[in-house]
């Protein structure tokens, strides 16, 4: 069975628009339709300018962050039967800067996680066959490896949206992640980042970051396990002297 | 203009195209090495690959075996000389994913564990629980942060190929962000796009799946290889095409029919028990389960669901922990999806188009028959799937390959080539065709074009093929690119992210590719693999143990030519699943 729902988009275009402003579009919806499959059919059919990323459709590749009814959310799990006979609103992710309508600018993102050198550094890579790592020291960092780069995190973080300088919390997920893999030697090189004053000091522990993952990393915990890491860095830096 | 001077550029940031400029950069650091990709590369589609890749490792397992394998699940159309090498570079290739940080699954003992996957006679899949093109991809990508020789072009659309004097020497692209046309120069191209699923309409592929590279070649003079073949992979969501991963039956998951009767028996995959076996029933290769499909679908057999016919996956038996464990994502998605929750109630799937098999002609250097021109991943023939690939040798061939491309393509930047004086005016001219696209006042929607390309080729190059519905999808295909040029009207006009703009680019790679594929099926009047029609019901040696190869016919039909297999120790035989297989014990 179709029913109608009133999506509103922000819209903002770089060349005309001064500033952004919403457009709202009835869209024939079924049960299973979800809010990526409404502005698909917003695209195909009403207004093809409606300008959105989306790649898998699935939950995995991360193109399809968004702000529906101020909420950070991907758009393709994300069902319009739940917010009928309401209406939706559609906005690009928060702390962002805007490229054009949905579409937000993620070089910020990009030169972050850059900084946190997110790969193995080891001097004891084996010659022959792989690293021995039970399940065991796989868990240490099994959850943050899960980090599909979305931003749903970075638009929920209040700190990120006061000062864009912050690591933010996918980023020293994924610092966590690599320190917290047994094969990995390059701690030292990333308590840089950890120490700094954007680094896991600008975390002001609200938590809303790891409710609103779509994939169950816990951002605000790697952030507190660095607070951690780093007062101890901070004391045997003293001691050692 | 903007003009952006590179030694190789890498087109794709997929598994394929960032293990090519990882390979590029390791070989020869002073090289430029450009990655172009139209998404950032964490969104490229390796991500979305689910069950693992192959390896041998195991004790009783050998490259002889993995080779029989691969052959035989290609019903013979492998190129064998191109397959030995692929077998004895995979291992390699995964530990030093492993090295990188991949976090493959592992055994008590800290090893890497290996999993069960259609058509292979041994556990050799590596895996990272079912998220395994995502972790791939993600390490891919980090990893690549390490080499300062790798310069992004994050959302820069590729939308032609520079070809002068008889080799490649530039590509032209598009800025997305801003809509500038930006001219890369280089002495060498990497391919790394890959498929072509969403030239049909029920698929398993992420939107950017539009063989962008294989229309880019194809337009360029490259030739595609084999495009009839087209894999159905059996297990996905009737109505969205969302994959079930393989590795729910290589971990012992069961398909059954509306009866609950497990029909693969009935398809030369049985006996039914000892179970679960190798190469039988479940583990059979992802050609024949499709097939299946098709004939319980004809028998009525088959499940009524609002997206469409469909049969039971079953993973209840497996347990809660083990599902949890090894089948996360599927049995998120089946919920979040289907709203089934695959601890307790069976998923209903169908088929869905899922894989290229074919794509632009390579040799086992990645080397197409253009000079400067290279092809790697899902978008290349290299030869080693044939009629039918099987699971988990796609996620290996991106790095055996991508490497391949990547040091091939250096070598070649590496020796000396002239500048070609013509390089502007060809841009130029690249770039007003592509702007004339903004101004066209009159034309169809686009979206009208695309929904009738992908009806036509469900219609007529589907499961089972017959010359006459083959024919009409010709026709169709045609039709569709003459109305295609005469003009698509765009709503937006404007250059900054016009999505739409890319889209109607897209489009135009699909149809052409799409009649390769068209054009392929008619002209291969015989059943292999992939590939069955209902009017040659049987495998044909003497006339079509070959080879397809479409070459672009401009604004005409692609010509269709066959050209040898390359056939070193394996004869061609019958293909046996089902009984031939031993007992496996999962592990």
């Amino acid at each position: 069975m179709k029913r109608t729902i009133q999506v509103e988009c922000l819209r903002y275009h770089p060349e005309t628009d001064a500033a952004p402003r919403y457009q709202t579009y009835e869209v024939p919806f079924s049960d299973d339709m979800s809010v990526l499959q409404g502005l698909q059919y917003i695209k195909d059919q009403l207004d093809g300018s409606l300008t959105f990323r989306w790649s898998c459709r699935m939950a995995i590749c991360g193109s399809c962050g968004q702000m529906v009814n101020g909420v950070p959310v991907l758009g393709c799990e994300t069902f319009l039967r739940d917010y009928y006979p309401g209406k939706l609103r559609v906005e690009p992710l928060n702390h962002f800067p805007i490229v054009r309508d949905l579409a937000i600018d993620q070089t910020d993102f990009l030169k972050k996680l850059e900084s946190v050198k997110p790969y193995v550094i080891s001097s004891n890579v084996p010659q022959q066959g792989t690293f021995v790592q039970t399940p065991r020291q796989m868990e240490d960092y099994y959850q943050y490896s899960q980090c599909i780069n979305c931003l749903l995190c970075y638009a929920a973080c209040p700190q990120y949206g006061l000062n864009s300088s912050f690591t933010g919390p996918g980023a020293l997920a994924l610092l966590h992640r690599y320190n917290a893999d047994s094969r990995d030697e390059g701690k030292s090189e990333r308590m840089k980042v950890v120490n700094a004053e954007d680094g896991v000091w600008g975390c002001t522990l609200v938590g809303y970051c790891s409710e609103v993952c779509p994939k169950g990393v816990d951002p605000a915990r790697a952030v507190n396990q660095n607070k951690i890491n780093s007062t101890k860095d901070y004391f045997f830096r003293f001691w050692l002297k | 203009m903007q003009v952006v001077q590179a030694d190789v550029v890498v087109i794709g940031a997929g598994g394929a195209g960032l293990r090519a400029a990882i390979a590029a950069a390791e070989r020869e650091p002073r090289l430029r090495v450009a990655l172009v990709s139209k998404v950032l590369p964490m969104r490229s589609h390796t991500v979305a690959a689910e069950g693992g890749a192959a390896g041998v490792t195991r004790a009783e397992d050998s490259l002889e075996q993995h080779f029989n394998d691969t052959v035989s699940g290609g019903d013979w159309l492998c190129d064998q000389d191109v397959v030995e090498f692929f077998v004895g570079h995979c291992t390699a290739e995964l530990v030093r994913l492993e090295h990188w940080g991949c976090p493959w699954s592992r055994r008590p003992d800290g090893e890497v564990n290996t999993r069960f996957f259609g058509g292979m006679s041994v556990q050799r899949t590596w895996f990272a629980a079912d998220r395994s093109g995502f972790h791939i991809l993600h390490t891919l990508f980090q990893t690549s942060l390490k080499y300062p020789s790798i310069r992004r072009y994050d959302e820069f659309f590729c939308a032609e190929l520079i070809v002068d004097d008889g080799r490649v020497q530039g590509v032209v692209a598009i800025e997305i962000a801003t809509g500038e046309i930006v001219v890369l120069e280089c002495k060498a191209v990497v391919l790394a796009t890959g498929g072509a699923g969403r030239v049909f309409r029920q698929n398993t592929n992420a939107g950017t799946v539009t063989g962008d590279g294989m229309g880019l070649a194809f337009r360029a003079g490259a030739p595609l290889r084999d495009m009839e073949f087209v894999q159905w992979h059996p297990t996905c969501l009737p109505g969205t095409g969302i994959l079930m991963t393989e590795a729910c039956r290589g971990e012992g998951a069961i398909l059954v029919n509306k009866d609950g009767y497990r029909y693969l028996q009935d398809y030369g995959l049985g006996p039914v028990d000892p179970w679960p076996r190798a190469k039988a029933m479940e583990l059979g290769p992802r050609d024949r389960l499709s097939q299946a499909f098709w004939h319980e679908l004809r028998k009525g057999r088959t499940l009524a669901t609002p997206g469409g016919p469909a049969v039971h996956l079953d993973l209840r038996h497996l347990g809660a922990r083990k599902i949890h464990e090894r089948l996360p994502l599927i049995t998120e998605a089946a919920q979040t999806f289907a709203g089934i929750d695959a601890v307790k109630e069976p998923i209903p799937v169908c088929p869905a188009v899922h894989y290229t098999m074919g794509g632009i002609l390579a040799n086992v250097r990645s080397e197409t028959p253009l000079r400067g021109l290279y092809a790697a991943g899902e978008c290349a023939s290299v030869g080693i799937h044939g009629a039918n690939r099987l699971g988990s040798n796609s996620l290996v061939e991106i790095m055996v390959f991508g490497r391949v491309a990547g040091e091939s393509a250096a070598e070649h930047a590496l020796s000396p080539s002239p500048v070609n004086a013509d390089l502007q005016n060809k841009a130029a001219e690249a770039s007003a065709r592509l702007l004339s696209m903004l101004k066209i006042e009159a034309g169809e929607r686009l979206a009208v074009l695309r929904d009738e390309m992908r009806d036509s080729m469900e219609e007529g190059v589907g499961i089972y093929r017959e010359a006459g519905s083959l024919g009409a999808t010709c026709a169709k295909l045609a039709e569709l690119r003459g109305r295609y040029r005469r003009g698509v009207k765009l709503d937006d006009r404007s250059r900054a992210f016009n999505t739409e703009w890319l889209t109607a680019i897209e489009l135009g790679f699909m149809l052409e590719v799409a009649e390769a594929m068209a054009h392929g099926a008619l002209h291969r009047r015989e059943s292999r693999g992939a590939h069955m029609r209902l009017d040659f019901e049987a495998r044909d040696d003497v006339n079509f143990l070959k080879h397809s190869l479409a070459h672009h016919g401009g604004d005409g039909a692609p010509r269709v030519e066959h050209r040898p297999v390359t056939i070193t120790k394996s004869a061609p035989k019958a293909r046996h699943y089902g009984g031939e297989g031993k007992k496996a014990v999962l592990s």
